[in-house]
């Protein structure tokens, strides 16, 4: 059964291979992807309720010993964040293949094996239980992320991607010098090792390095002052690879943040990341209000979210990690979501831009209310599923009596609801300013697209509906977390 | 460990981030090379004192140099090889566009600096 969570890496690896052999006959090509998208999000589901009902189990890549050795380790949450990465990731292919021939469809030829590469990426930056394939896991998404970005090669794309290239690189660069540094002190690369070995160091390197890779990660999860690489880079790409960096790269980001510094845990980082968490939600909220265009406006709140998660993780109390993971599994479908419909917008008024659009909808109100529910979702209000981990990560601030930083998350709550009014005002209100614009002459499917799109709605509000269990669940993975030993004893089997 | 090959990852690294933080693509991409190879000494350093060769069956064990660091350096080295080939590619693509390889502003810090000149 140990053996079923090498499928998530293994089959959308097999699909890009034949995908990219496949290149010049579109529908092999296609099914090639989702099948093995499909396969792979089978088997993490699997994964799953294997966990849930088994507890954690690991798999020594090659039988290695662990100290040596890859080791993936499927703990509960792993096993709850991967299903949702891997769902997204299908449902985002669904609708691509849907847009393919619109102006705005990525390249065909290379988008859907780029995306079985990237995925494999995901699925293996989940899993492992070693700093150094977590290392190759980033690289890994990072490459066909940077590929993906700019092979259109317009000149928006190559000017915004070159700021994303070299930002993330300088990232992998010192999470390289960190592996270095943490190989000096502990000997070893294996998470549940270092776990073990990191309260024998002296303070200030131990705190030394939870704050390197505090950096590291926190470029990948694009926290203040780190993040000026997303708000231009995202809203050039296509609007399904937008969706899918949205929903996942930045997320991947925060993971990786939870299970480091929890399990090593570096509470003394606590009151630095619940500062920076307070700043990123005001900044990023801010940001978004400032913006006329959708998909701008949506990567602002990209940055503002992730403060949410930071703020779980900063506050190094059960709570809180249950918080922070429980926001994780909400936030990855709403965002990709409300990208999606930025996409359908853009098919039907020719852009996304809040001055060109308006009466939306009257003319389409289908896409009114896909836009809706998630909106509302990412706002927190209730019945929807951020209320449920806005409320989870909120109490816990208020439990460790953290109150500056609770009122800085209502205000920027607030701040959220009134942006996405902006774009409910801009795009669905109001009278059409542009009337010569629309596009969707082009051969687009669009049945595909609003299945698609339907179908992560619902995916959002099963979320909201099974949120006693989920937070249960998010519970239970984090007493885990923050129980290192149970973790080391998963790996050594 | 020797203080030679210290003082190398400091220069390295010295000299790498000066670079990428150059205008020029082609002056970023150096500096890139130069922090990786700066991250692969670390790694190697940090791996303990150097010994030979840890080949199995011909070097005795105690005598050799700890093989898991150089395993992880000759991954990294692959990934900088790469990444770098990424690099000159999109340098390439830049000058083609727009007949330089500067890395230009982003929209919003060109917006903000119209409506401040205004």
């Amino acid at each position: 059964m140990n053996q079923l969570m090498a499928l998530t890496i293994v089959a959308p690896l097999l699909s890009a291979a034949t995908g990219f052999t496949l290149r010049r006959h579109p529908r092999a090509r296609d099914a090639a992807t989702i099948v093995g998208l499909t396969v792979a999000t089978i088997a993490s589901f699997a994964t799953l309720f294997f966990v849930r009902a088994n507890g954690a189990h690991a798999l020594n890549v090659g039988g290695w010993s662990p100290e040596l050795g890859i080791v993936l380790v499927a703990d509960l949450f792993a096993a709850l964040v991967l299903p949702v990465a891997l769902t997204i990731i299908l449902v985002v292919e669904i609708f691509a293949i849907g847009q393919r021939r619109t102006a705005w469809g990525a390249n065909p030829e290379f988008a859907g094996p780029l995306l079985g590469v990237l995925t494999a990426g995901v699925s293996l930056a989940i899993l492992t239980g070693d700093l150094f394939t977590l290392f190759v896991a980033f690289e890994l998404i990072l490459v066909s992320s940077y590929v993906l970005l700019t092979h259109q090669g317009q000149r928006g794309q190559i000017r915004s991607g070159m700021t994303y290239v070299v930002m993330n690189l300088f990232a992998s660069t010192l999470f390289l010098l960190g592996l270095a540094f943490v190989y000096a002190a502990t000997g070893t690369v294996n998470l549940a090792l270092i776990a073990e070995r990191i309260p024998e160091l002296d303070a200030g390197v131990r705190v030394g390095i939870g704050a390197w890779f505090f950096v590291v990660f926190g470029t990948k999860a694009a926290i203040f002052p780190l993040f000026s690489w997303l708000p231009d880079s995202y809203p050039t790409a296509p609007t399904t690879i937008t969706a899918v960096f949205a929903g996942l790269l930045t997320k991947i980001g925060i993971y990786a943040m939870i299970r480091f510094h929890t399990l090593t845990g570096m509470e003394d980082l606590g009151p630095v990341m619940l500062i920076i968490a307070g700043i990123t939600m005001v900044v990023g909220a801010f940001g978004a209000l400032a913006q006329s265009d959708v998909k701008r406006i949506l990567s602002f709140h990209v940055i503002s979210q992730i403060g949410y998660m930071l703020m779980g993780l900063g506050l190094f109390s059960l709570a809180g990690t249950t918080g922070a993971i429980l926001f994780l599994i909400h936030h990855m479908p709403v965002k990709t979501v409300l990208f999606l419909v930025g996409g359908l917008v853009e098919n039907e008024e020719g852009s996304s831009s809040l001055e060109l659009s308006g009466g939306l909808a009257a003319r389409r109100p289908l896409i009114a209310a896909l836009f809706a529910i998630p909106a509302l979702s990412l706002a927190g209000l209730p019945p929807f599923s951020g209320f449920v981990a806005k409320l989870a990560v909120i109490r816990a601030g208020i439990e460790e009596a953290a109150t500056p930083i609770v009122v800085v998350a209502l205000v920027a709550g607030a701040l959220t609801l009134l942006s996405m009014t902006k774009i409910w005002l801009g795009v669905f209100w109001g009278v059409d300013n542009d009337a010569s614009s629309p596009v969707s002459t082009a051969p687009a499917n669009r049945r595909l697209m609003f299945t698609a799109t339907g179908l992560a709605v619902v995916g959002t509000l099963v979320v909201s509906l099974l949120a006693g269990p989920l937070f249960d669940l998010s519970q239970r993975a984090a007493t885990d977390l923050r129980d290192g030993s149970s973790y080391a004893e998963v790996v050594r089997g | 460990m020797s203080v030679a090959v210290l003082i190398a990852i400091g220069g390295l690294t010295t000299v790498g981030i000066y670079l990428i933080t150059a205008r020029s693509l082609s002056r970023i991409i150096l500096g890139f090379s130069l922090l990786g190879h700066a991250a692969v000494l670390a790694l190697l350093t940090a791996g303990g004192p150097p010994g030979a060769a840890p080949i199995a069956d011909q070097t005795a064990p105690e005598l050799s140099a700890n093989p898991v660091p150089q395993a992880l350096a000759l991954t990294a080295i692959v990934i900088s090889f790469g990444l770098t080939l990424f690099l000159l590619a999109l340098a390439r693509r830049q000058q083609t566009l727009s007949g330089d390889d500067l890395v230009e502003d982003d929209l919003e810090d060109r917006r903000i600096a119209e409506e401040t000149a205004a």
